[in-house]
This record gives C-alpha cells, structure tokens and sequence, in this order.
C-alpha cells in the first residue's frame, strides 16, 4: 500500500494488504500476529512503520515523492499466510466496487490476465 | 491468454457452482483493458487491478495465473499457471525471412510449456467432486504450495509500487527507477517486468507491443530473460497435480 503518513486507517491496511486489524493483534485468516501499544492509535488508526515491523513486512520511502509503500508480510516466508481468501475489493470494468465475499457459497476461479 | 474462452468456459460450468472472475493486472486500468474485456463479452465480474494488489495477496508472478477459492471461502489452490485451451501461436509455423530476434522469439513462445488440458481437466474435477476432488488441496499444502516471499519478493512488491504511482502522475523517471529496483530484487516476478517492458517499448495508443524490449529504460526484455531461464519451457512451472 502507498501513503504520505505513518498514521494510518486501520481499514485502509486492511483492504489492501489483508491484514485485519483486530483486538488480538494484525490478523489473516487463523494467523494473528500480537501488536505492541504504541501500533495503535485512536480513531482507529494504526502506525504504519510498527505494524510492518511486526509483520516483517517491508516499508521503502521514496523521500522525492514524499510517499511510504509497504510490502507485503513475510511471515512464513511464503505468499500465503492462510489459506483462507484475503478480503478483496476491485473496481469491475463497467467501475462498480466488487467483493470477492459476494461470491460466499460458490466456487471461485480468480484468473489474473493482462493486456500486456 | 483467452478471455473467450474463460466465458465459453463459464457458461458450460456456472450451473454446475462456480463463477469466474478474471482481474487484468494493468497499470492502465481500465482503458488498457477495455477492448480485450469487450471482446470477450463476459457474463462474469471482470476486475481492474491497477496498483497490482492480487499479486501481493495471492502469489500472482505471471498470467495467466489462477486461484481456486471454495464455497467457505478457502484458498483449495494457490496461485498457478491457469491455461484452459492450447494457444494458438503453439502450432504456428515460423515464417521465414522475419528479422531474428522476431524468429528467435516465436521458437521461444512455441516453446512454452502447454499443460492446459490437464490444468482443464483438473478444475472441471474440482467443480464436480468439491472437497474430494483430488485436486483441492488442504490448507497446509496450498499455503506450503504459495510462492516464496522473503525480503526480497516482499520489497520488489513495494517499489513496483512506487513505480506505478509514479508512471501514473506521469514521473517517468522516478517509475522506471523504482520499476528497475522491483525486478532487480525480484527477477521471477514476469508480472512487474513485462508491465514495465511493455510500457517502455508501446507507442501511446497503439496495441501492446508483443517483443516486450528490449529498450533503453531497463536492463532485461522478454526475450532475452526467457533465454536467461533456459528457454520457452521454463516460463511457466509444470502443473503439479
């Protein structure tokens, strides 16, 4: 995910890296990774560079732009976490908002492709 | 990849349980994929994802690759290369005369590892036997199965990035500096080279140019990267039952 600030909505982590911010700590799936106090702030926000930390996550500035991304969480060392699906919201072609819940009580086939 | 065939595929199975969703990894968005999408009139959600975000989530490295999600919302295959029909160029005779590189990459692209009827087959069992299928993985086995993410995958996801925001506010130097960290760090991940690759050698406007490099901007093209990796058959791992 990219952003100008450490301080971060807690949801906003959520959508786009999977991680649920939860009571229990940084949670995906069945994996909940504890969080220290000072990850967490009020207004349901979170501090990005704490977070990441825990996660072994990686967090690279591009101080020309003024922009913070982090990468996703290294923990397992493999790219999943959990086998349980990430939450996953995308714009359709037509520029609707589509959930991947919505499919609940289906089987799913999620096929990436690419003009290029 | 076939989006027609994906909805051919879909319309034969859908009744059966299952949906597609397909998710074009575009920097584009939505104006570089239109005209395949609208092609292939798809009855099925079609996503946009511009800041490539299912790779991080699910171990996308290529296309075409997929992910097998079952009715409780487990993960019962991770990402793989996901060919439903043979393509087309496998069977292309190489016309003579074409300048090299263009002939050195179509025996490179013919090449390519065709596992797409067994990979049909198997979904096509999944769709009808579930959890007994022997295809759907546990749990253990599809996160054990996921692709590797250590420092290095997990930084190169973050500079690529950096580099799409930057191409997207129209900073090409600061996007090919930070796409050019991403491959560096990771050199598996065909997904942030040709992006880029393909950004750098395409006319504004025009079709995707095929060669994919090489150009000024990066080191590696796809030719010369496949030929790194021994060849047209190394591009896509085997399908593992």
């Amino acid at each position: 995910m990219l952003t100008t600030t450490l301080e971060i909505a807690s949801t906003d982590f959520e959508s786009t890296t999977g991680w649920a911010i939860k009571p229990e700590g940084a949670c995906r799936g069945e994996v909940c990774v504890p969080l220290p106090p000072e990850a967490r702030l009020e207004a349901g926000k979170v501090r990005l560079d704490v977070v990441a930390h825990r996660l072994g996550a990686p967090l690279v500035h591009d101080e020309g732009r003024g922009l913070y991304a982090v990468g996703p969480s290294t923990l397992g060392g493999r790219a999943l976490p959990s086998a349980r699906a990430p939450r996953l919201e995308l714009p359709t072609i037509d520029g609707a908002r589509f959930d991947l819940s919505a499919l609940h009580g289906m089987k799913t086939v999620l096929v990436a492709w690419a003009s290029w | 990849m076939s989006l027609p065939g994906w909805q051919a595929f879909r319309a034969e199975h859908h009744d059966k349980g299952i949906e597609v969703v397909t998710v074009a990894l575009d920097s584009g968005g939505a104006a570089a994929a239109q005209q395949w999408i609208a092609a292939a009139q798809p009855d099925h959600p079609s996503l946009i994802d511009e800041g490539h975000i299912t790779d991080e989530l699910f171990g996308f490295v290529n296309v075409p690759m997929a992910v097998w999600i079952d009715e409780d919302g487990m993960i019962v295959r991770p990402a793989e290369p996901a060919s439903i029909e043979q393509s087309a160029l496998r069977d292309l005779e190489v016309p003579e005369g074409l300048p090299d590189r263009m002939r050195e990459m179509l025996v490179a692209v013919k090449e390519i590892r065709d596992d797409s009827a067994a990979y049909r087959a198997a979904l096509v069992d999944w769709i009808e036997n579930g959890a007994q299928s022997a295809y759907a993985l546990s749990p253990d086995e599809v996160v054990a199965r996921s692709q590797p993410r250590g420092r290095a995958e997990a930084e190169a996801a973050a500079c690529f990035e950096l580099g799409r925001d930057a191409h997207l506010a129209g900073d090409v130097t600061a996007a090919v500096h930070w796409w050019r960290e991403a491959h560096r760090l990771d050199p598996s991940n065909w997904t942030y080279k040709r992006q880029a690759w393909s950004i750098a050698s395409t006319e504004p406007g025009a079709p995707s140019d095929l060669m994919q490099g090489p150009t000024d901007e990066y080191e590696g093209n796809w030719l010369d990267d496949v030929k790194a990796i021994g060849g047209g058959e190394n591009y896509y791992n085997e399908f593992r039952p």
